[in-house]
């Protein structure tokens, strides 16, 4: 294999910080489902080791979102989080269609990788609004519960706190289902093994005709 | 005898009078104990020295004249309760020795107070570790300040409100070293270390009452005085957070409080009294989450599936 088909993706930067990430959001996801489950259950470990697992990393993914922010806007990787607005809707339709029709017919990727485009539409889409939205929106709302004065007191006739738990454990939940997702199609590629090997090495291969 | 009673009837309307203006906790500066119990410092004459003199005043005798107005006993006077000779200064020594009537001494057997429940609470309060371990000398009034008490869980329908005048009672105490080492000539134990297993300590001082976790709760007493040696206190967070919760049983049984419980659909699904962490307490939400991931995972077996069937011989 020549550099000719390797495309150097993924940076130190980016790979330092997902890995990070990757590692702290999989131990708030265990502590956030432990804790879910109960203060008496200890379902898979005691509430307030679980408790102060969260906080800590919790605080981590935190410090390393802005490592992603920053790295996005200082360096040309920011471009691929950019969402052209043509064909707005049409395009991710299109990609869609590739993994649940086309890519068991033969059919060849519709937006294949490059050095100019590092994500197929639909993927971007999930990518910005996890790391826009999802993602800040857990910090917010989590830094809200570890200092719980800072929350209106009331909304309507709710708990502030109330309404901030409910909102941190959905988001939680929605960042859950992303990485399933986002590691089942990580799996989709020449072998299911290959996309992972690039996010450690940060050297992509091309493929030519199928992603 | 004639002239005796003249003498009386004199004395009582002067005092009487005396006592009119004085009956009144408004103007402090002009009754007769608060000029000197509400100020840093008093002033009196010398009669010895022939002078005025001004001295600082014992802190823990300096009455709040603003609580004192509110509290239930704001129709007495002081001298209903403390020795008419304190109307002098300096105080004289005898009187320092004089008993003062307790709680019992005047609620018990009393019908119009039978509401308050006084000798229950006196019954219970006999069981407690306070009582127990220092008898008689821990009274009623180490809690409740004759002075300035007021029914505050009966009257106020602010749960914050309740719990923090509640527990400001203990925290007098037990936050005082002072207060405790009067009480058991020993330091007191740091209460945030102590309870540094409960997360977001602060809210939950300021949202549950210390009597919550410490007492027995008794369904036919309004507040429970039985407090429990430490071992037997409540841990079990499921106790408060689920929907069947002990807040209700104790706490939320005011009538006053009562009101809170019905205020719709949505303050049914998340009334405060269900207040539990995370989504899973929302039972729609909880639905809603097992349908997706379960939806999710089927979506991905089948892809897998399909996925092996369309294996080409190149990809591996
Ligand atoms: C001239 C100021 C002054 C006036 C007026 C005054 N006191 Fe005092 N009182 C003091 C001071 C100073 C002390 C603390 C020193 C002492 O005990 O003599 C005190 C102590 C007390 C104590 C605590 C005694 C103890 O040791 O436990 C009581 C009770 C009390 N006063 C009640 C009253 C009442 C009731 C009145 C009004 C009828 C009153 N005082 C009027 C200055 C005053
Ligand atoms: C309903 C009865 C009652 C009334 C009215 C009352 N006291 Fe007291 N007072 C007490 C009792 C009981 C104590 C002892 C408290 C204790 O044992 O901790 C006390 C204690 C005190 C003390 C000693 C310091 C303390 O707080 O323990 C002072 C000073 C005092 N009273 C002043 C006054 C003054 C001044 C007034 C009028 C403004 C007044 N009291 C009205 C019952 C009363
Ligand atoms: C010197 C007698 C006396 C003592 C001692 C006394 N009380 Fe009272 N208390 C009264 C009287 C009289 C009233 C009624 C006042 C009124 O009519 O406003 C009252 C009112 C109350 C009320 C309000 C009742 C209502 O429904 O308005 C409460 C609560 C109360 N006292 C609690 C206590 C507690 C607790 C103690 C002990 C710390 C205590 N009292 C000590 C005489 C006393
Ligand atoms: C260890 C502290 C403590 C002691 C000691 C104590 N109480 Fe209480 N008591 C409380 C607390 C806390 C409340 C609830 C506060 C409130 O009314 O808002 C309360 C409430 C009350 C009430 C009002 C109940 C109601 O139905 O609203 C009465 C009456 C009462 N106590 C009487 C007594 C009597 C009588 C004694 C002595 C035999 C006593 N207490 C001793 C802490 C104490
Ligand atoms: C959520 C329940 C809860 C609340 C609320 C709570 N406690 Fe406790 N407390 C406990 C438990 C459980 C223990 C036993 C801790 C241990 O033994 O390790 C305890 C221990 C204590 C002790 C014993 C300290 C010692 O080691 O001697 C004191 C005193 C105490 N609490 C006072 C308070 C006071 C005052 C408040 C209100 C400000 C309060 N507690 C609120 C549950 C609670
Ligand atoms: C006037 C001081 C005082 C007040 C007020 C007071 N306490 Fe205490 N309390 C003590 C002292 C002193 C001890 C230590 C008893 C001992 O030596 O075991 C104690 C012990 C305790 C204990 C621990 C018992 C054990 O097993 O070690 C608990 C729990 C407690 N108090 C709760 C409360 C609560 C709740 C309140 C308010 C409703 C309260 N206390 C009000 C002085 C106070
Ligand atoms: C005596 C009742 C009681 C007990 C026991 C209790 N709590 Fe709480 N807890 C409350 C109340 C009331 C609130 C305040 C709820 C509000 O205002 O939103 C609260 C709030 C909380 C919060 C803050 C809300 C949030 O989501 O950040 C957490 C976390 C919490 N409790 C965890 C626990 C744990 C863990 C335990 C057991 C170790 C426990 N609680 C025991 C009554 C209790
Ligand atoms: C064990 C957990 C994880 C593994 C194994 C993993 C794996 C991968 C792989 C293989 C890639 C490159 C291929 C691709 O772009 O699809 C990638 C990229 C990416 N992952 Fe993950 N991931 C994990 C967790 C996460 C989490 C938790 C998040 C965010 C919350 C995340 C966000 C991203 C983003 C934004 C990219 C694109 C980075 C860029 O190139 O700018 N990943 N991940």
């Amino acid at each position: 294999m020549t550099n000719n088909n390797k495309v150097y993706f993924y940076p130190m930067w980016l790979r330092i910080w997902h890995g990070i990430n990757a590692l702290g959001i999989i131990v708030l996801i265990i502590t956030g489902l432990s804790m879910q489950s109960g203060i008496d259950s200890g379902f898979i470990m005691s509430f307030d080791k679980a408790v102060d697992a969260h906080n800590i990393s919790g605080i981590i993914v935190t410090l390393n979102y802005f490592l992603f922010l920053i790295g996005n806007l200082v360096t040309s990787n920011g471009k691929f989080y950019l969402v052209k607005p043509r064909a707005f809707i049409k395009r991710p339709i299109k990609q869609a269609k590739y993994y649940s029709w086309g890519m068991f017919h033969g059919e060849s990727a519709p937006y294949p990788l490059s050095e100019k485009r590092k994500f197929n539409p639909l993927q971007k889409y999930f990518y910005i609004l996890v790391m826009y939205l999802a993602v800040p929106g857990a910090i917010i709302t989590g830094f809200a519960l570890l200092f719980p004065e800072l929350i209106i007191e009331k909304v309507y006739s709710l708990s502030g706190i109330f309404v901030t738990a409910v909102f941190h454990s959905i988001i939680g939940f929605v960042i859950s289902i992303f990485l399933i997702i986002h590691l089942y199609v990580a799996t989709i590629g020449k072998s299911p093994l290959e996309n992972f090997k690039s996010i450690i090495s940060g050297w992509h291969h091309i493929h030519h005709g199928k992603k | 005898m004639m002239r005796n009673r003249l003498i009386l009837i004199v004395f009582v309307c002067c005092f009487g009078w005396l006592g009119a203006r004085a009956q009144s906790y408004e103007n402090a500066q002009e009754h007769q104990c608060l000029k000197c119990h509400s100020n840093q410092t008093y002033t009196f004459h010398n009669d010895l020295m022939e002078r005025q003199e001004s001295r600082l005043m014992n802190p823990y005798f300096v009455l709040d004249t603003i609580a004192l107005k509110a509290g239930v006993h704001h129709v007495f006077d002081c001298i209903d309760c403390h020795s008419y000779e304190y109307t002098t200064y300096p105080h004289s020594a005898n009187i320092k020795l004089e008993p003062l009537a307790t709680c019992l001494d005047c609620h018990g057997g009393d019908e119009s107070f039978a509401k308050y429940q006084f000798e229950r609470i006196d019954e219970e309060y006999q069981k407690s570790v306070h009582y127990q371990t220092y008898g008689d000398a821990f009274t009623c009034s180490k809690c409740h300040s004759q002075h300035t008490y007021t029914a505050t869980a009966r009257t106020s329908s602010n749960v914050q409100e309740i719990v923090e005048y509640s527990n400001n009672m203990c925290l007098s105490c037990h936050n005082s070293m002072q207060e405790y080492k009067l009480v058991s000539g020993k330091d007191n134990p740091e209460l945030v270390e102590v309870h540094n297993w409960l997360p977001n300590q602060k809210l939950h001082f300021e949202n549950v009452r210390c009597i919550e976790c410490h007492t027995q709760v008794e369904d036919s007493l309004m507040v429970s005085h039985n407090i429990l040696p430490k071992e037997q206190a409540l841990r079990k967070c499921v106790e408060c957070h689920s929907s069947n919760s002990r807040l209700i049983a104790s706490l939320y049984k005011y009538e006053n409080l009562q009101s809170r419980k019905g205020n719709g659909i949505l303050g049914t699904m998340v009334s405060n009294d269900s207040y539990v962490i995370g989504t899973h307490q929302v039972p729609l939400l909880k639905t809603l989450s097992y349908i997706i991931f379960i939806g999710l995972i089927v979506v991905i077996i089948i892809h897998t599936i399909f996925r092996i069937l369309n294996r080409k011989p190149d990809d591996k």
